[in-house]
């Protein structure tokens, strides 16, 4: 590993000072679970970290307030998903936690760092001699003619087909959360939508962060919808596993069980966290049958593009929406 | 917690003076912030009772509880311990090194051939009560997956988890 320079500043503010008085390639580091991971395997080369994983006041939950939930980018994985508000009021956003990594982890790792989680591409994380147009740029592509399994069928280019591989964003997606960062220009506020970006010609760019923008908290509008939601994960084993696909589904219903609402995000399946809008229209105004869901599913893959094994994640992903929507239906209507 | 908090601000390159207690040692070490805290026990503090095993938080064989709380040590570097205590599977066993209860119920349950993921399904099986994610089987499966076992001892590893979390013998370690 190469050697690097190690700051723990007191404060946000000193944080994000130390950072750009640090120079190019400096990284916050916080839960290490990414960073610390591909420092290891000499995919990640920064020559300074500046440590927030203990920064007070970065790690603070509110989710009592009327408008919005609140998460400190430096809040643990395991402690917000064990938050009772989200556990019964927003069950979506419990479950993306709850149902990512281990235990282990999710106590260290904290939901700013988990936004920027980069790929498990086998090919990225590998090093050489594997091309790799992310880890590399110019380099190729290894996985476009070697082990394509996990990999996406939305968002992709000829550059990169690597999945963003992260359930959080996927749920916070859903609910329109929004993030608040601090760099040294001062503080600005990115909606999620907008933070990741495909890869196309350039997919060492994986976010609209600029360098030494510190992530804050994430704000989530408070919406009924939320009780009806489920953060539903199709693994290779039932527990601590990536994605094979996922879906985070949200509906409300009135009386006659017709949908007023509907959000729709997918997971394991795109190279960013993807939000189905056209599927969500597709339901409101519906009764929310099987079938309605099928159609759903069936338009968030019709722009699919499938490599050589990853084939299964179409019609997996279409029957992940099906079941994720029967489950969100069935909350909404207790 | 004997060790004042050293979390203020820090520049270092190079070495990094780190004090914090493993067990019921205070340990007092200059860092090089690119040790893992697996590396720092195993290597320069003796204590090989953490096992290595994929050394990238996919097995859980390094887990040991940081200020009571499980994490896998691989995973933690070093210079983010200071000022913490680090239990591990060796501050387990009670003063006279009579066995905590959770590891007599692994050897009744058969929860382990080879041993080594043993000590790492010990701490986190300790956390795993503690935290309240013990009370049915499939929580405690759940709970206990970031430990795997190439031995497949699960039934055995379960068995025993649940039958310790029934007596209420886990908190007396999880500090
Ligand atoms: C074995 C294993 C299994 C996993 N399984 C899953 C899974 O199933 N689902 C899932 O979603 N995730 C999974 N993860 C990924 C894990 O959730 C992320 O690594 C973790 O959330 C990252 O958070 P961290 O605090 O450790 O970030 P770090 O590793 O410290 O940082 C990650 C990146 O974010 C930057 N960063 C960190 N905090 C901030 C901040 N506040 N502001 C700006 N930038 C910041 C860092 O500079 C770095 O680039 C797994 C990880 C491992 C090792
Ligand atoms: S898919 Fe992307 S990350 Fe994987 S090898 Fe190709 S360019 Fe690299
Ligand atoms: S050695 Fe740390 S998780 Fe495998
Ligand atoms: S007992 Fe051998 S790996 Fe678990």
């Amino acid at each position: 590993m190469r050697a690097f320079t190690y700051t723990e500043p007191g404060t946000v503010t000193e944080a994000v000072a130390a950072l750009a008085a640090a120079g190019p390639g400096a990284r916050f580091l916080a839960g290490g679970t990414t960073l610390y991971d591909l420092m290891k395997l000499g995919v990640e080369a920064p020559a300074a970290v500046v440590d927030v994983h203990r920064i007070a006041g970065l790690a603070t939950i509110d989710t009592s307030g009327p408008a919005e939930l609140v998460f400190g980018g430096g809040a643990r994985m395991a402690d917000v998903a064990e938050d009772p508000v989200l556990l019964r009021d927003y069950p979506a956003l419990a479950e993306s936690l709850a149902k990512a990594a281990s235990q282990q982890l999710r106590t260290m790792a904290t939901v700013g760092g988990n936004l920027l989680q980069r790929t498990r591409c086998a090919y990225f994380r590998g090093g050489r001699p594997f091309a790799c147009n992310k880890r590399e740029p110019g380099s190729g592509c290894a996985a476009r003619e070697g082990l394509d399994r996990g990999h996406a069928v939305l968002g992709i280019s000829d550059a990169c087909i690597a999945t963003y591989p992260g359930d959080w964003a996927i749920a916070l997606i859903a609910f329109d959360a929004v993030v608040d960062v601090l760099g040294p220009a001062g503080e600005r506020t990115v909606p999620l939508a907008q933070l990741h970006v495909e890869p196309g010609e350039h997919p060492e760019r994986e976010h609209t962060l600029a360098p030494g923008e510190l992530i804050l908290r994430i704000r989530v509008p408070t919406t009924g919808t939320g009780r009806g939601s489920t953060y539903h994960k199709i693994r290779d084993r039932e527990s601590y596993a990536f994605a094979l696909t996922s879906a985070a589904a949200a509906v409300a219903l009135d009386a006659d069980g017709t949908v007023t609402d509907a959000r729709l995000a997918l997971g394991g399946v795109a190279t960013v966290p993807w939000r189905a809008a056209e599927a969500e229209r597709s339901l409101v105004g519906q009764p929310l049958s099987p079938d309605a869901s099928r159609r759903a599913g069936e338009i968030v893959f019709a722009d699919a593009v499938v490599g050589t094994s990853n084939g299964y994640k179409i019609e997996l992903g279409i029957r992940t929406v099906v079941d994720a929507l029967r489950i969100a239906g069935e909350r909404a209507t207790q | 917690m004997a060790v004042p908090n050293q979390a203020v601000p820090t520049t270092v390159a190079g070495s990094v003076p780190a004090a914090f207690q493993v067990n019921d040692r205070l340990v007092e070490l200059d860092l090089d912030p690119r040790e893992s805290l697996l590396d720092v026990l195993r290597e320069r503090l003796g204590m090989t009772g953490t096992k290595k095993g994929c050394d990238h938080g996919q097995c859980g064989a390094c887990t040991v509880h940081i200020d009571g709380r499980r994490v896998v040590s691989c995973l933690t570097p070093a210079v983010q311990v200071r000022g913490t205590t680090v239990t591990t599977i060796e501050g387990v066993a009670g003063p006279d090194r009579e066995l905590h209860p959770l590891q007599q119920a692994f050897i009744d349950n058969d929860a382990l051939q080879c041993g080594y993921c043993t000590p790492g399904q010990i701490m986190s099986g300790l956390a795993c009560i503690a935290e309240g994610h013990a009370d049915t089987d499939d929580r405690a499966r759940e709970y206990l997956s970031g430990n795997l076992c190439r031995c497949g001892a699960y039934e055995g590893i379960i068995a025993a988890v649940r039958g310790c979390s029934a007596q209420g013998t886990a908190e007396e370690v999880s500090g």
